[in-house]
């Protein structure tokens, strides 16, 4: 089983071939957007960071952008800063040329003549690496080089029985064929920390589970918030979860069964294959922008609810276990778990079709978020701005 | 017949499908000839105990520990925070 992907001058592989409109702040923006609106194949977002943050906060920022900047699924990148943050132009550059040579450009609205002179500079670059772009044949590679992301999100009861274990088959298939499933969301782990320690291929890998969901803990403790006295939440209860560990659990079985082979800090570049973890917040688009950063080319996100969201660079898979929100939100769900639950189709079959569904995106099958440019970003952040 | 899944081969709860009225026969899903008379009025998505657990026994969902048994729990019980304490430590 291979699929059809884009190879880049850096060895990685892509399954979409966008062209990044990359704004290193907020400032910056709204200009990048109407860049977007107007060269097809570009891909942008609104960056509410960038500047007036403390300096953990800025090298989160620092990291998903060019982590953006270097995933597989981007051709080339156009940045666009507006000069005086602290996120500046040249930063950025520099950062992106640590992690890829691919084509990259930066322009500076203070400098270019403002809107109007960095549109049109832009838009010449972005039409030119668009052009470039649409050379580039796709070949057959190997599922090996495939990294999936997973997270879950507005969650529900069903999401535990049925949605969450269908992902779980779905993360076995993939390490089985020597790909990459990422497990996000250290606030989940919490409680279950002990079971995925145990699942750890050695004993450096379990003490930085521990590590990181204390870190996250004690970050927690130093705003007087304890994350272990507010879960499981009261609509929890009422849907039937009793423990922490339970609702932990529900979480984690989206990994599978694998060994964990490592554990990555948030939007670190992803290199081992198998089953790994990310130490990513519970916030949805500041997850999956966690750990498109690191090279996830897909995610699969549970949601029992219904969620529409997407991301700018990696095609977002939506599968529920909930039969009436995949009726009732047709137009935003990829992937039906529910006959885990209505038909006695086991978690394994139904996790199978995932598989498949998974293959069939990675060659070029567009998701509906991708369809409805869903192109949501949040990045993880420990303090208000400054 | 309502119907509960059992998610892990070990568990000795699972998740029923429906509201459950005590006294009403649950079949579990994926073993078709198993069949479990509710003690309790269920709600849809919470548990039954597909077995006798003693006081302090182990609770297996996914086939792993949720919590410990904080008194006997009979087979056909509702299973949740009445009867079931969580073992990890809290920071109250």
């Amino acid at each position: 089983m291979k699929f059809s992907g884009y190879k880049r001058p850096d060895g990685k592989i892509g399954i979409r071939n966008y062209v990044l409109i990359l704004p290193t702040c907020n400032c910056s923006s709204e200009t990048c957007r109407m860049v977007a609106d107007m060269i097809d194949g570009t891909v942008t977002f609104t960056n509410q960071n960038g500047c007036s943050q403390t300096q953990d906060d800025v090298q989160y920022t620092i990291d998903i952008l060019s982590g953006f900047a270097a995933n597989p699924n981007v051709y080339g990148t156009i940045i666009i800063g507006n000069g005086c943050e602290v996120c500046g132009a040249e930063r950025i550059y520099d950062n992106i040329r640590k992690r890829t040579n691919k084509p990259l450009h930066k322009l500076v609205i203070q400098e270019c003549g403002g809107t109007e002179g960095t549109v049109k500079k832009a838009s010449e670059l972005a039409r030119k690496l668009v052009q470039e772009s649409s050379l580039l044949h796709s070949e057959l590679y190997d599922l090996s080089h495939l990294i999936v992301g997973t997270e879950c999100g507005g969650s529900d009861a069903t999401s535990g029985i049925a949605a969450n274990p269908c992902v779980g088959r779905m993360s076995d298939r993939l390490v089985e064929k020597g790909g990459t499933v990422i497990l996000s969301e250290t606030t989940e782990f919490m409680g279950a920390e002990r079971i995925l320690a145990e699942r750890a291929v050695n004993e450096k890998v379990a003490a930085r589970i521990f590590e990181i969901t204390e870190r996250y803990e004690n970050y927690l403790k130093n705003l007087n918030t304890d994350l272990r006295g507010t879960n499981p939440a009261p609509g929890n209860k009422k849907g039937g979860i009793t423990t922490l560990e339970e609702k932990s659990l529900g979480c984690i079985y989206k990994g599978g069964s694998t060994k964990i082979q490592a554990v990555y800090e948030y939007a670190e570049e992803v290199t081992e294959h198998g089953l790994v973890i990310m130490d990513t917040p519970g916030a949805d688009s500041a997850s999956l922008c966690g750990m498109a950063a690191g090279g996830a080319q897909i995610a699969v996100f549970t949601t029992g609810r219904g969620t529409p969201i997407g991301n700018p660079v990696i095609p977002v898979i939506k599968v529920t276990g909930n039969q009436e929100t995949y009726k009732k939100m047709h137009c935003n769900m990829d992937f039906d778990a529910s006959p885990i639950i209505t038909d006695n189709i086991s978690a394994a079959d139904n996790g199978d079709e995932l598989f498949e569904l998974v293959v069939k995106v990675a060659n070029g099958y567009k998701t509906q978020a991708e369809i409805f440019k869903m192109r949501e970003v949040g990045i993880a952040r420990l303090c208000n701005y400054v | 017949m309502l119907k509960a899944l059992k998610i892990h081969e070990m568990d000795n709860v699972a998740v029923v499908l429906g509201n459950v009225e005590k006294g009403e026969d649950v079949i579990l899903s994926n073993e078709s000839l198993n069949c479990i008379q509710a003690k309790d009025m269920i709600p849809v998505y919470h548990k039954i105990s597909l077995t006798e657990i003693p006081e302090d026994g182990p609770v297996y969902k996914y086939g792993e520990i949720i919590g410990l048994a904080s008194r006997l729990i009979q087979k056909g019980e509702h299973v949740h925070e009445h009867n079931v304490k969580s073992v990890l430590k809290t920071n109250n």
